[in-house]
């Protein structure tokens, strides 16, 4: 993994010197609100419905079991004891006190985390497939090229004041844990003629337009990627709107100049971009990458699992849904689901943090990983261990056996804290997870995310659901939009709207007639329902949803 | 009035004559013997074409003086510097608001750059 260089140590110290004295300046009243904002965003502080909101990087959602343990002292020394994981890969502080700022990013600072660029019109935190450098199916490790980028974005010159926000997400395997479709750029190495580079994906997202994001280079190298990079965003700053903020993002710059011509103004600045890196990007990339190398595996029977997977139906039954293809012999990777029924997705109380902190010390190589599903990934366990970890999961509400089943809900932080919300979007998950437990249906139904959003900004991904939840306001009362046939992976797809939206109590319902119609129409248990749906159409599920359509009855005669 | 900006704090307008560039410019258009000294308008400090543009000049090989006049923090000083702005020019409502010591605070412009360490 990577350590900070004594270069990164002191950007990140000087920046929180810097940010202390305008905090300070802010509480004794020499800055107003409006003066600090611009102050605050540069270190990923929000002002939320009712406090400050801190959002710590977790770059490319990579930790060590130190900085997990980091994490949950800050849940206890200045928030309620919980942490909210984001779907980019961060982690949300919701109760913080403005005095208690300073200290906190100090004591990230101790174990080379930071808060910058979490917030504002910059390049965010850049997020990477979640299993980087464990999954079977990689073909490059994104990590190395993820962290030259987060080196490149940080403090950018350039790109301090841009349209808008800017993401970033790599990905280095064949099947896509990152989204990069759905991402202002999209990475996806792989190697030409046995070198490194990149196909870059541009103009992605989701919010109030969702775009698919197309290819503008089909292969970058990586000696000439952070110029190409550099001239994407750039021609951006230049051409992207700014009259209005619903317009600003790239994907709409691409979507009015057309992939050709935006295409073509890139090449133009890359002419001018690309002479003044001389090579000391590469210098930087090596000893970056010489830090990736992977752990000490171990190689010794595996027997204790094939035991515990025979003796133990509960065992049996979480490795069945939260493990996953380790490229190594021997080993797993492991979900931990932090969506246990009823509870909300993505919170962690941090006496859960250091659990899994010790899990990963004891059990893991040191390594954890946050997903963009708002889980926890242990990404290199050795099998025989998993049952030791199991038991531990266990005693710490963190075993439930749901990954990628229904009640593995992503859900937004929604009306209960955020400021833009028209609707609850965490107690309707907390509802569905409940729901289908009691049905004890959902292994049955097998693979099948949903996801909510509280607006229309879309930060709960539910274009991309397999049923996708829209939380609206209709005239003061909720409204929740239905999409089905979404799909987050290498086949991105947006969902189809059902039809009318239901109710806060209707959604539940909807919710089990959708299934219902799944289960009844299914081929069997290997059609998943992302399947069915695209063999089936929206049809059934519509006269499931709102009765038989009249219009389908007259052609039907 | 204006107050100009530099690495050793505020000074008085020396009246060059710039030739001025509005922040919406077209890069197409941009060339190093537009004229000898270009001043780029911020209109807000929301507003960061100027420092695309700047740089766009630099990298053409402009070595004349280069301005960012308008509505830019001290904590954009750094930022303006590094984009191959020589100076800030910035309206007396905004010195007064920002005094010379919050821009000397951002002037070691230098400092901890990973643009720099990324380009040798
Ligand atoms: S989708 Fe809307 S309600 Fe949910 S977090 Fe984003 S802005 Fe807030």
């Amino acid at each position: 993994m990577y350590t900070y260089s004594d270069f990164d140590a002191a950007f990140v110290a000087e920046r929180n010197r810097q940010f202390r004295q305008q905090v300070e300046r802010r509480i004794d009243g020499s800055l107003t609100e409006d003066e600090f904002k611009p102050f605050r965003l540069m270190n990923g502080l929000y002002l939320q419905l009712h406090a400050y909101m801190l959002r710590v990087a977790i770059p490319y959602g990579t930790l060590r079991s130190e900085q997990m343990e980091m994490l949950a002292h800050l849940a206890e020394t200045y928030d309620k004891g919980y942490g909210h994981f984001t779907t980019r890969q961060n982690i949300q502080y919701n109760w913080p006190e403005l005095g208690d700022i300073p200290n906190m990013l100090d004591d990230l600072a101790k174990v080379e985390m930071h808060a910058i660029q979490t917030s504002g019109n910059t390049i965010r935190n850049v997020t990477a497939d979640h299993f980087a450098g464990a999954a079977a199916d990689e073909v490059a490790d994104p990590r190395p090229v993820a962290e030259m980028i987060r080196q490149w974005s940080t403090d950018h010159p350039e790109f301090q004041a841009l349209p808008r926000k800017f993401k970033i997400a790599v990905t280095g395997a064949q099947a896509d844990r990152a989204v990069i479709r759905a991402h202002d750029i999209g990475l996806r190495l792989h190697e030409q003629n046995g070198e490194l580079g990149a196909e870059v994906i541009v103009g992605g997202g989701l919010g109030r337009t969702p775009m698919i994001g197309k290819t503008i280079a089909e292969w970058v190298s990586l000696e000439d990627l952070p110029a190409y990079l550099e001239s994407v965003v750039s021609v951006w700053n230049l051409l992207g709107r700014r009259d209005n903020k619903y317009k600003s993002r790239i994907k709409i710059t691409v979507h009015e100049h057309g992939i050709d011509d935006i295409r073509a103004r890139v090449a133009d600045r890359y002419e001018l971009v690309r002479p003044a890196y001389n090579g000391a990007h590469m210098d930087l990339f090596h000893q970056i990458a010489a830090q990736f190398g992977s752990p000490a595996f171990r190689n010794v029977p595996t027997d204790a699992y094939g035991a515990a997977y025979k003796a133990d139906p509960v065992f049996r039954s979480w490795a069945d849904t939260n493990l996953s293809a380790h490229k190594v012999d021997g080993y797993a990777i492991v979900q931990i689901s932090l969506k246990a029924h009823g509870e909300t997705p993505g919170d962690a109380s941090a006496e859960q943090m250091r659990a899994m902190a010790r899990i990963a010390r004891d059990y893991g190589h040191d390594e954890l990983r946050i997903s963009h599903e708002q889980n926890v990934v242990l990404p290199h366990v050795h099998t025989s261990d998993l049952p030791a970890v199991h038991d531990i999961l266990k005693a710490h509400g963190l075993a439930t056996a749901n990954i990628g089943l229904i009640s593995d809900i992503i859900a937004c932080p929604g009306m209960d804290y955020c400021a833009l919300a028209t609707a609850r979007s965490i107690p309707i998950a907390q509802e569905i997870a409940t729901r289908f437990d009691e049905l004890k249906l959902e292994h049955e139904i097998g693979e099948l995310k949903i996801k909510i959003s509280g607006c229309i900004n879309a930060c709960g991904h539910h274009h991309v659901g397999h049923i996708g939840i829209l939380g609206l306001d209709r005239a003061g009362v909720e409204n929740y939009q239905v999409t089905l046939g979404g799909d987050h992976t290498e086949t991105l797809a947006l969902g189809d709207r059902t039809g009318p939206g239901f109710s806060a109590e209707e959604i539940v319902p909807a919710m089990e007639r959708i299934v219902d119609t799944y289960l009844a129409h299914r081929d069997g248990p290997e059609e998943t329902f992302l399947q069915a749906y695209r063999r089936l159409g929206m049809d059934p599920f519509k006269t499931a949803l709102y009765g038989e359509q009249p219009s389908k009855r007259t052609k039907a005669a | 009035m204006t107050i100009i900006v530099r690495d050793d704090g505020f000074h008085a307008d020396d009246q060059t004559d710039f030739l001025d560039l509005a922040s919406d410019t077209d890069p197409a258009t941009l060339d190093p013997s537009l004229a000898k000294n270009i001043r780029i308008a911020f209109p807000s400090s929301a507003d960061g074409r100027g420092f695309s543009l700047a740089r766009i000049l630099r990298l053409q090989g402009f070595t004349g003086r280069l301005r960012a006049a308008g509505h830019v923090l001290s904590d954009q000083y750094a930022m303006a510097r590094r984009c191959g702005f020589d100076e800030v020019e910035i309206p007396d409502d905004l010195a007064e608001r920002q005094p010379a010591e919050q821009w000397l605070f951002r002037a070691d412009w230098r400092a901890h750059d990973y643009q720099a360490r990324m380009r040798g």
